[in-house]
């Protein structure tokens, strides 16, 4: 296929950007030609959507975190919102995430690892414990079991008595990047793609205050992508999701306005902010002339942003904490809606307390003494950003071009053809840091030898978590009613059989029943099958 | 090219996802010359060995990136022990935080790797202890 947008990025890093553009030593007003933008909160809202920017709102402070039991996590919660988090992002483990139950063999040894074990919903309960629902909004790191999950959410308000109406949050609910990079789906790609439909369906008339879909670039950038085919494949997979759910029946201006996205920023500072800007008009434009969408509200571009990732190193870790503030900089000069800054040890542990702290003081930091939000959208008419800006429009139209010529994100994905390709861009970035053509401070400039203090206090996971899970599982399975988690499962597989019986009212039932993650699951494979990966690279 | 010849199976266990690592050594391995098998995610010891012993590799690297390394290693060598296969070499690669590297070893584990390592250090490390 023609290959040109998508040719090897050139890693000069004098000259080019990390996508491949080549950038001049001045951009003059020429070459920026004439500047058109139009105001911030106007349409197509290169400047952001809201007209007085964060002078109205903050973006929203979120760490991700969680990890062992719903008890442990409880108590970092609570630390996190007394210490001024304004928000919940819920970092679930592995077999949560894949739909295995603690007891189950392919559970060993990961419950509890990466995130909080919550297989049912009384882990659910001790998990939210002390935290009002109605005035916290919840972000759920969680595909392929989202909508479960998000059945245990409302089961759970429903519990304490807050009406499913107040509830604010999100859920990542994107398993399409899930194929492509992170790997925790589940079905295959059709039926989860209706799975998603019927989450969003229910959310959009049950939640309204809800976001049910959070499209990802993050994980595809972190595993290798560029910016520009983060933003590319993130807004193809965008437009897939429009298409299923028009095909639903749905009312697109609706989905529109709950619709958020989630992206990586790495440490060009200006590419990023030139990625977001262009992704934001391209998504408002898209909409409005391939889907007549109308309202505002609806063609606005919301995102949050996760700093750090693979952009952070093992190797002198103190020095991530400058990487994440300069990528913070970058996320809020981009109009992020709401931030998660990793913490300087991400790279080789769960966080600590104390590192935990300085990244949510990153955030606090730049937004209370740089004043970088002051005014809106503060790059904006800078030639070179305006420049860079167009450049990546283009570069990210030209790769959904190539995208759609190959038969559509859907298609590339059952072939394992956007898999394959991630992987090589994987191997292209990770060859030119080995070389030094992509520098990285403490890796390939400025390397010495380890030193003992480097790492800072170790995280320790308790050696009782899995023991504690298993056992509160054993309870719970003993304790719930066995008739009534049997006839809400059954009415569950009854659903999943027909082609359109939306299945979150159902799953809510399980949840309230106290059915467990691993057996939702289970019932919904009967019925769909599970996606067998193709192995291309 | 002297991995020519050389069968290695790469293998994602558990439920961790991070596949990038074990494609990109995948596709380095293959470079220089070996014959490279893939598992996919998500396989369980037994298939993983399973896969090892019908195929007959002379190496197997596994990718873990989920903390899980400690119990997955162990569980996959105890394995290959006992279907006699305990000749084929065992590397582990991910996250892998230094402290951990002695138990690795001792569960028999014949190399560690990072994403600190640059490529050429890990295939030329195979090279040496396939050879």
């Amino acid at each position: 296929m023609n290959d040109t947008a998508t040719q090897k990025p050139a890693y000069n890093h004098l000259s080019h950007t990390p996508s491949g553009i080549e950038v001049p030593v001045i951009v003059t007003s020429e070459m920026a030609g004439k500047i058109d933008i139009g105001a911030p909160g106007q349409f197509p809202f290169t400047r952001g959507i809201f007209e007085n920017g964060y002078r109205g709102r903050l973006w929203t402070i979120r760490q991700y975190s969680g990890f062992g039991t719903a008890e442990s996590t409880n108590e970092r919660y609570r630390f996190l919102l007394d210490r001024g988090q304004t928000g919940l992002s819920v970092a679930l483990d592995l077999p949560t995430q894949c739909g295995y139950d603690p007891d189950d063999a392919m559970a060993m040894s990961e419950i509890g690892k990466v995130g909080v074990s919550l297989s049912n919903l009384a882990e659910a309960e001790i998990l939210f414990d002390q935290i009002d629902l109605s005035k916290i909004s919840t972000s759920f790191t969680i595909n392929g079991t989202a909508a479960i999950i998000y059945a245990m959410y409302l089961a759970v308000a429903d519990k304490k008595g807050v009406p499913r109406s107040q509830l604010t949050g999100t859920i990542q609910n994107d398993i399409l990047k899930e194929y492509v990079a992170r790997g925790t789906w589940i079905f295959p790609v059709r039926p989860s793609m209706r799975l998603i439909a019927d989450s969003v369906l229910y959310a959009n008339e049950q939640t309204p205050r809800f976001n049910p879909i959070s499209i990802a670039g993050a994980h595809v950038r972190d595993a290798g992508s560029t910016a520009a085919e983060e933003m590319a494949y993130t807004l193809a997979n965008g437009l897939a999701y429009v298409d299923e759910f028009k095909r639903r029946g749905g009312d697109i201006e609706k989905f529109a306005k709950r619709l958020s996205f989630f992206f990586y920023v790495h440490m060009d500072l200006f590419e990023e902010v030139a990625k977001f800007r262009a992704g934001r008009r391209m998504w408002a434009k898209m909409l409005s002339e391939r889907y007549g969408v109308k309202d505002e509200k609806a063609l606005q571009f919301r995102f949050g942003v996760v700093c750090g990732g693979s952009s952070l190193t093992a190797a002198q870790p103190m020095n991530n904490v400058v990487r994440v503030g300069i990528e913070t900089m970058a996320a809020v000069m981009g109009g992020a809606q709401s931030i998660f800054t990793c913490a300087f040890d991400e790279a080789y542990q769960i966080p600590t307390e104390t590192s935990a702290e300085i990244a949510l003081r990153t955030q606090q930091i730049v937004a209370e003494e740089s004043g970088v939000g002051r005014t809106v959208d503060p790059l904006g008419g800078s030639f070179y950003v305006e420049w860079l800006t167009d450049q990546m429009e283009e570069k990210i139209t030209q790769i959904m071009d190539e995208l759609d010529e190959y038969g559509g994100v859907v298609k590339a994905i059952e072939d394992g053809y956007l898999q394959a390709k991630v992987a090589e861009r994987a191997r292209e970035r990770k060859s030119a840091t080995d070389s030094g053509a992509r520098p990285v401070v403490g890796v390939n400039v400025g390397k010495r030898d380890k030193n003992e203090s480097d790492k800072g206090e170790m995280f320790s996971q308790d050696p009782e978590t899995v023991k504690q899970v298993l056992a509160k599982h054993e309870g719970i399975m003993a304790r719930r009613d066995q008739a009534a988690v049997d006839k809400a499962l059954e009415a569950l597989a009854k659903a999943a059989a027909t082609d359109t019986e939306n299945v979150m009212p159902h799953l809510v039932d399980c949840c309230h029943a106290y059915a467990t993650v691993g057996e939702m699951v289970a019932t919904l494979k009967k019925e769909w099958g599970e996606f067998q990966e193709p192995i291309r690279f | 090219m002297t991995l020519e010849k050389k069968r290695i199976l790469i293998a994602k266990p558990g439920l961790d996802g991070h596949d990038v690592g074990a494609k990109v050594i995948a596709l380095a391995l293959r470079d220089a010359g070996a014959e490279v098998i893939y598992t996919g995610l998500r396989r369980s010891p037994e298939q993983i060995v399973r896969i090892a012993v019908d195929e007959d590799v002379d190496m197997l690297g596994l990718s873990i990136l989920s903390g899980s390394h400690k119990e997955l290693a162990r569980s996959v060598i105890a394995q290959l022990h006992a279907e006699e296969a305990g000749d084929i070499k065992v590397f582990v690669g991910g996250t892998i935080p230094d402290e951990d590297f002695d138990n690795l070893r001792e569960a028999g584990v014949s190399g560690i790797f990072t994403s600190e390592m640059t490529i050429d250090s890990v295939i030329a490390e195979i090279e040496r202890q396939l050879s």
